[in-house]
């Protein structure tokens, strides 16, 4: 009974967002005022409806009901409750759930949180949102439910969730992700409503920035926590693989980083505005085509799950609507954007242009890489893939112009910068950065290479640079003291960024550089010593949890002679799939992880055994978090929140000449 | 010219020089990273669709079924090799020094990459296996189909 009224929620979740589009917009139309305010109705009551179904969906996972077809084949009776929950989204039918409820939960934020906002801007912006809604409802419920009986022959257990899936990193990971692509919908429902309206102006770039700003922020810390889990559940000690998957969930990273730069500019000078629409666009459709190749069964990946060829083409044709549709209005509308700022080559505008150029241009390094592959396939040239090298190599290349712009970008003035008076910062920044870089890399580096020393001076030049900046700033008017308390929330958050930024460039330069894997054959009772390090393989011993046995290697790790960890590596096999696993031992450190992995047994009884050394590796994953602690900083800025601001006053106000934060 | 125009232009060529070095650097990084994918098969007589033969000294990456029995290991190190089949009359050698994947296992489909070091041996530097029970590349699929009798006599 209750899956059937978890089902029959999400169908009339489908209709009210249908209702939720039509209704309001036609009220904006005709200037029917109850039609526009129920926009907002409609919007609560459909997220009433699929988090309705969304519980039920839980509970029925909580309680093990093996009668719905989704769940018998996601979980197991032996399953501990937290895995239980999170198997919810452990495949494509829960997946795709949690994606419409989160959209949903975001429209809800909107139609809460958006009371300053006139009343037809906001009908019009739940209007696109619900839009998009009815889109993924009618693909859930046509082709991918999961209250899907498996009556009346239904199994006694379910036969598991996939043992990859069964981390805390993966409970995370997925919402995360999900409420950050979601998020984008936002941004891309208040270009398209300021389209429908033919009014782009600085209001409408103060209104998404927030917006644009939390979804960012979410899809940050989801792919941090993607490649952490990466590197200590896939057992072979990788932080990023350019997988198809994690380049889908990274393009639109790229261009909603591009996005929140640009809209800055938009609302502080009021130029760049339609590239702000076009890049509000890109970064929802890149969520879309994300989730296309994801859910399509096109790519071969780790989290390709389903392969079903009608649901492909349903997203596809979602897809090429969505698309199509934005960029048609898009080019109908954006001739009426006029930009009034006026700017100088040398200014802040020039130097964000440079970034967003530059970001777009990684965009379609990873597009074309991610891609062709498809196309070659298609086209019936045979199947190929694109080496990691590639990328690798040309994000090396542009991380050298990008690094060196975001590390003094700060420091130009909006509409015209004489380069004069850069010359005494840039020169303070240049000795302190290579300064730090000798000493950094005569504390940390054995030896050198060009790479490690170009990516950590470019690290430490960002960091130099941000200093230096609020430095600058803060004395600007007052003592150091003084002046670095009266430093805005904004401000903050762009130094954060930044700074984030520069700690993930010296994590990637020094884990790429000075990482030493050794892939070693090794019996109980030898040991293998490199660097400072000695491993010692002291045992084998069995383990069991509670769905799986395992065999777990035993190390005594000395540093100098002194012992620092035992270090403890499983080789699991979960009793349901009968899959094997590898559980790395890791010893974390904030300037050094050691890592082991227990391959596989060999005919004599040694253990193939992965031992590695990885320097800064933890620098890789506080990176983003300190971005994304920038973003959060961002959203408490009085600016976004204070009730009393008048919009008809912040509209036609011209933007602060040399504005002190972006 | 006056002072905008000039800008512009400047702004204008500048983009077009930078977006020609771009495209010039990307294209010669792809052409020397795209790996070609092939059956067993195709490496001995030429792919199926162009006819063409991989080249000794070729970056590629190979899909089909690890032949029961052929696994050799080297008893003083990690070294590695097996055959790989597939549904035509393909069979090559691929070696590899290093740890195989969980679910490397004879009668399993799986991928490698790496360098042909003759007309029918590969010098593999990564062996993936399939994910997971349900999973197989597709292309490995493609190259097995019709094996599916071996296929169940091996993977209990």
């Amino acid at each position: 009974m209750l899956p059937e009224i978890g089902q029959f929620s999400l169908i009339l979740a489908c209709i009210l967002s249908l209702l939720q589009t039509v209704y309001p917009l036609y009220g904006v139309h005709t200037g029917h005022q109850g039609a526009i305010r129920s926009a907002k109705i409609f919007t609560i009551l459909q997220f009433v409806a699929v988090a309705t179904s969304f519980v039920i969906l839980s509970y029925s996972f909580l309680i093990n009901d093996f009668t719905i077809g989704y769940i018998a084949t996601n979980s197991n009776s032996a399953l501990p409750w937290y895995y239980r929950l999170s198997a919810v989204w452990g495949a494509h039918e829960g997946s795709l759930l949690l994606w419409v409820f989160l959209l949903s939960t975001w429209s809800i934020a909107v139609a809460l949180m958006s009371k300053r906002l006139p009343i037809e801007s906001v009908a019009r912006v739940l209007a696109v949102l619900g839009l998009l809604a009815f889109g993924f409802y009618l693909f859930v419920i046509l082709t991918s439910n999961p209250f899907d009986r498996t009556l009346p022959y239904f199994p006694i257990d379910g036969r598991d969730l996939n043992p990859l899936l069964q981390d805390f990193g993966l409970v995370i990971h997925p919402p995360m992700l999900y409420m950050g692509y979601v998020g984008f919908s936002v941004a891309f429902a208040f270009a398209i409503a300021a389209l429908l309206e033919g009014r782009l102006d600085s209001a409408w770039a103060k209104w998404s920035r927030p917006w644009t700003m939390a979804a960012w922020m979410f899809l940050t810390v989801g792919i941090a926590l993607g490649s952490w889990w990466a590197y200590y559940e896939l057992g072979w000690g990788g932080w990023w693989f350019w997988d198809p998957v994690e380049n889908a969930s990274f393009m639109p990273w790229l261009a909603g980083t591009a996005l929140i730069h640009s809209l800055a500019v938009s609302e502080k000078r009021g130029v760049f505005k339609s590239w702000t629409v076009l890049l509000a666009l890109s970064a929802f459709s890149l969520s879309l085509l994300g989730t296309f190749l994801v859910r399509s069964g096109v790519l071969v990946s780790v989290h390709a799950f389903a392969s079903d060829p009608t649901r492909g083409l349903f997203i596809l044709g979602f897809l090429v609507l969505v698309i199509g549709g934005s960029l048609l209005l898009y080019a109908i509308q954006a001739s009426k954007v006029k930009s009034r700022g006026r700017y100088q080559l040398v200014s802040r505008e020039s130097v964000l242009l440079i970034n967003n150029i530059l970001l777009i241009a990684a965009l379609i390094v990873v597009l074309l890489g991610t891609l062709l592959p498809l196309v070659h396939k298609e086209i019936g040239l045979g199947s190929i893939s694109i080496g990691e090298p590639f990328f690798n190599r040309m994000f090396t290349i542009l991380i050298v112009p990008f690094a060196l712009f975001v590390g003094v970008g700060s420091l130009f003035r909006w509409k015209r910068q004489q380069l004069n008076d850069l010359k005494k910062p840039l020169t303070m920044i240049l000795i302190l950065s290579t300064l730090s870089t000798v000493i950094f890399l005569f504390t940390f580096a054995p030896s050198l290479t060009w790479l490690a020393v170009m990516g950590t001076f470019l690290g430490f030049w960002i960091i130099v640079g941000v200093i230096y900046e609020i430095y600058l700033r803060s004395t600007h008017r007052h003592r150091f003291s003084k002046g670095v308390m009266k430093l805005g929330n904004s401000h903050w958050a762009m130094s954060f960024g930044h700074f984030g930024l520069a700690v993930m460039i010296i994590g990637i330069t020094m884990t790429q550089n000075y990482s030493i894997e050794k892939d070693v054959k090794l019996a109980v009772g030898q040991h293998i010593a490199f660097e400072h390090y000695d491993f010692h393989f002291d045992q084998v011993k069995p383990h069991n949890g509670q769905n799986y046995t395992a065999t777990m290697g035993v190390f005594t790790v000395k540093k100098d002679q002194q012992e620092i960890a035992v270090m403890e590596a499983e080789k699991r096999i979960y009793t349901v799939q009968r899959m094997p696993m590898t559980e790395a031992a890791i010893n974390a450190g904030f300037t050094r992880d050691l890592y082991i992995a227990m391959g596989e047994q060999l005919p004599d009884g040694a253990w193939a055994v992965r031992i590695y050394y990885k320097p800064f590796i933890r620098w890789i994953w506080l990176g983003p978090l300190l971005m994304a602690f920038g973003g959060l900083l961002m959203l408490c800025d009085r600016r976004y929140r204070s009730k009393k601001d008048n919009i008809e006053n912040s509209e036609n106000k011209p933007a602060p000449v040399g504005g002190t934060d972006a | 010219m006056n002072p905008r125009r000039k800008k512009r232009l400047l702004i204008t060529s500048s983009l077009i020089v930078g977006l020609s070095v771009a495209i010039g650097l990307t294209l010669f990084a792809l052409q020397q990273n795209i790996d070609l994918f092939y059956t067993p098969d195709e490496i001995i007589n030429g792919k199926n669709e162009t006819g063409i033969k991989p080249e000794v000294g070729q970056r590629l990456r190979v899909g089909g079924m690890v032949l029961n029995g052929s696994v050799q290991r080297d008893p003083e190190s990690l070294k590695v090799s097996f055959d790989l089949i597939d549904n035509k009359a393909g069979q090559v050698t691929v070696y590899f020094d290093g740890i195989l994947p969980d679910l490397f296992r004879e009668g399993q489909g799986i991928v490698a990459q790496g360098v042909l070091k003759s007309r029918n041996a590969i010098d593999a530097f990564e062996v993936l296996a399939k994910h997971d029970e349900e999973y197989m590349p597709p292309e490995v699929a493609d190259a097995l189909k019709g094996m599916d009798h071996l296929k169940t006599q091996q993977s209990n």
